[in-house]
């Protein structure tokens, strides 16, 4: 499996580029696991895997329309994982899902970290698992390899924040704004403060995500943070019928965007 | 029954599963609800407003006439009598005039049969705050009178329109609404749910409820109730009665779910809403749809406390069909006078199926709300029925 952290480490301190994590709804189509792979030949730097959950409270009607789609398909955690085993190896670059805590929780903490190791999954988001919460899922997950980010927002107080850094593993997820996840006219007045906040606290990488809708935001952005994460406006033309590879141009140019 | 953890837990349930953007704003709302709770002048408002506003304390009735067809004492702590027609009234002047002293302008909340929706609605007014409350969209449907009592009151009704447009939904939506306007804006949560502190700050605003019921069921009979029940939803109004005899071991302690939502009964433990606790939900951890008769109690989850009272086995859980609460709700009209809300009837239909093995006993039910806002939805039932 790779590790996610030492990767993503490598690409910014080593070959000197800013970071790009685009996002696949599991379980959304047939061609799913096609998007994933053709995000990597856009040169994304890991990618974000949805699996559907019935009661996303983090995310806004994009992202909550792939998540039913996807839920009336049939899609189940399993399926999901399964469908991604060794597609990371393949592709050579980490992939980490993205859910809410009851799925882990329902599968058990151990059995749901094994499948993901099995699989070649290199990390975890789980938005309702804040830094209080996180400690026996994050310890279970590590010792399989599985790395759990962790996100900071805008309300943490100065004094939070070196704690979520320290306690987070593969990246620090930062929050761009006061809200869910969802398309934005124009790249939140918070999201280059919040990145500043965090890396004088931290050396880990520093991903600003939720909102980053456009390639120009996602160049702001990457003034001070290490990389984006952008997944409704992608999964927005995925939903209004663009085909895989229409989605993966877009996020294309994002990526040569960030490049400068 | 004491306070949770530092953690929020009762016993291995509650906790705060929540966006890191709220984290700090539980924090803060934990921080000056133990600060006010402790401040003499903070507790000498809120109980003027209970006395003065809401009507408090409510009366505990003796029922003569069901009592003696049923073979049992029956005494209804009387929250129906409440200003705003339930219990709710406790929680939402409590936390409202929380969120004053923490200097917060705007409420948000969440509503099923619309109880809460009302209730917060009018502290909202009396207090001079704005609100906006989100509502299912099939539940605005159900419960059309009470969406205009709630902008009559000066409020914003929003539908929740996803997933199954209920409580559930509408929990959701709030929960968004929250992490998109944290900074001037208060949740009212509306039950003994969510993330800590929301299952023990509620459960305190209700204590009233059996608190009263106690002296008043001593004052009345001599002595304590054989039996204490409630109906249970997310269940506020149940741990607030319970909390006045839960340390009293002889009393037997009954929540009564609906078939269609029973957590505790038919649910295994969970993470929804902010809360770890008994859920109804399928073997990958979708959380499934409850379905019942009234709008209140459509809730898949159940509040934290619940479930550990449940665990160490000092309350019971029990649940109704739509059938027996129908059958209740008619029951209780023509014998006392009394309309209840489907809610509550829940209540009396598992005394009523019970009453052989009550037999002689004293039972203080905790009749939470009125029907008046279910008797068109009631009306169409019957009529249908008779139609057949």
């Amino acid at each position: 499996m790779i590790d996610l952290e030492a990767h993503l480490r490598h690409r910014r301190d080593v070959e000197g580029r800013k970071l790009f994590v685009p996002y696949v709804s599991g379980g959304l189509d047939d061609d799913w696991v096609d998007l994933v792979r053709a995000f990597a030949d856009a040169g994304a730097d890991a990618i974000e895997i949805g699996i559907p959950f019935s009661d996303p409270v983090m995310d806004g009607p994009t992202i909550q329309e792939a998540s039913v789609r996807a839920l009336e398909r049939g899609t189940t955690p399993g399926i999901v994982i399964t469908e991604l085993r060794g597609v990371a190896d393949e592709i050579g670059i980490p992939l980490i899902v993205m859910t809410y805590y009851n799925i882990v929780f329902r599968a058990g903490h151990e059995r749901f970290a094994r499948e993901l190791a099995e699989a070649g999954i290199s990390g975890t988001i789980l938005p309702d698992l804040p830094l209080e919460e996180s400690g026996p899922w994050a310890a279970v997950a590590e010792s399989a390899g599985v790395a759990n980010i962790l996100l900071a927002a805008p309300t943490a107080p100065d004094e939070r924040l070196p704690r979520i850094c320290e306690a987070a593993r593969g990246f620090v997820y930062a929050v761009s704004l006061l809200g869910v996840t969802g398309e934005r006219q124009s790249l939140a007045n918070t999201a280059v403060g919040m990145a500043t906040r965090l890396k004088a606290v931290t050396d880990r990488p520093v991903l600003i995500g939720i909102g980053i809708s456009t390639a120009e935001q996602a160049v702001e952005a990457c003034t001070v943070a290490d990389g984006v994460i952008m997944a409704s406006a992608l999964m927005r033309l995925r939903l209004n019928g663009a085909s895989v590879q229409e989605v993966a141009d877009a996020a294309r140019r994002v990526r040569k965007a960030i490049d400068g | 029954m004491g306070a949770p953890t530092a953690e929020g837990r009762f016993g291995r349930f509650g906790g705060r599963f929540v966006p890191e953007t709220l984290v700090p704003a539980c924090q803060q709302l934990e921080a000056a609800f133990i600060d006010a709770w402790a401040d003499p002048t903070f507790r000498h408002d809120y109980e003027e407003l209970l006395r003065t506003y809401a009507n408090r304390p409510s009366l505990l009735s003796e029922c003569g006439r069901l009592s003696e067809r049923l073979g049992l004492r029956l005494l209804l702590k009387r929250e129906d009598l409440n200003h705003t027609g339930s219990h709710k009234i406790n929680n939402v002047l409590g936390q409202a005039l929380l969120a004053k002293r923490m200097g917060k302008t705007k409420l948000i909340a969440e509503t099923g049969a619309g109880q809460h929706g009302v209730a917060s609605a009018t502290a909202a007014a009396l207090l001079g705050m704005e609100c906006v409350v989100y509502m299912g969209e099939v539940d605005m449907a159900r419960q059309a009178l009470n969406v205009f009592r709630m902008r009559l009151l000066g409020s914003e009704v929003r539908p929740a329109m996803s997933g199954s447009r209920t409580l559930k939904d509408a929990v959701n939506e709030a929960m968004r609404a929250w992490v998109s306007d944290i900074g001037d804006t208060h949740y009212l949560l509306g039950s003994v749910m969510g993330p800590h502190p929301y299952p023990w700050m509620v459960r305190e605003f209700h204590r009233v409820i059996g608190d009263e019921a106690r002296e008043q069921c001593r004052a009345q009979t001599g002595g304590d109730p054989d039996v204490v029940v409630a109906c249970v939803g997310g269940g506020s109004n149940a741990i607030g009665i319970f909390s006045g005899f839960a340390e009293l071991p002889q009393v037997r302690l009954v929540g009564v779910e609906p078939a269609g939502g029973a957590a505790v009964g038919r649910g295994v433990p969970g993470v929804v809403h902010g809360m770890l606790s008994y859920l109804m939900q399928d073997e990958f951890g979708q959380v499934q749809e409850a379905e019942s008769i009234s709008a209140g109690l459509d809730y898949p989850g159940v509040g934290p406390e619940h479930s550990h009272l449940a665990d160490i086995g000092r309350a019971q859980y029990f649940a109704v069909t739509d059938d027996e609460v129908l059958d209740a709700f008619e029951l209780l009209a023509r014998t006392e006078g009394i309309i209840p809300a489907l809610e509550s009837a829940h209540a009396l239909a598992w005394v009523s199926r019970e009453r052989a093995s009550l037999r002689g006993q004293t039972v203080v039910l905790n009749l939470s709300g009125r029907g008046d806002k279910d008797v068109a939805q009631v009306q169409a039932i019957l009529d249908g029925r008779s139609a057949q």
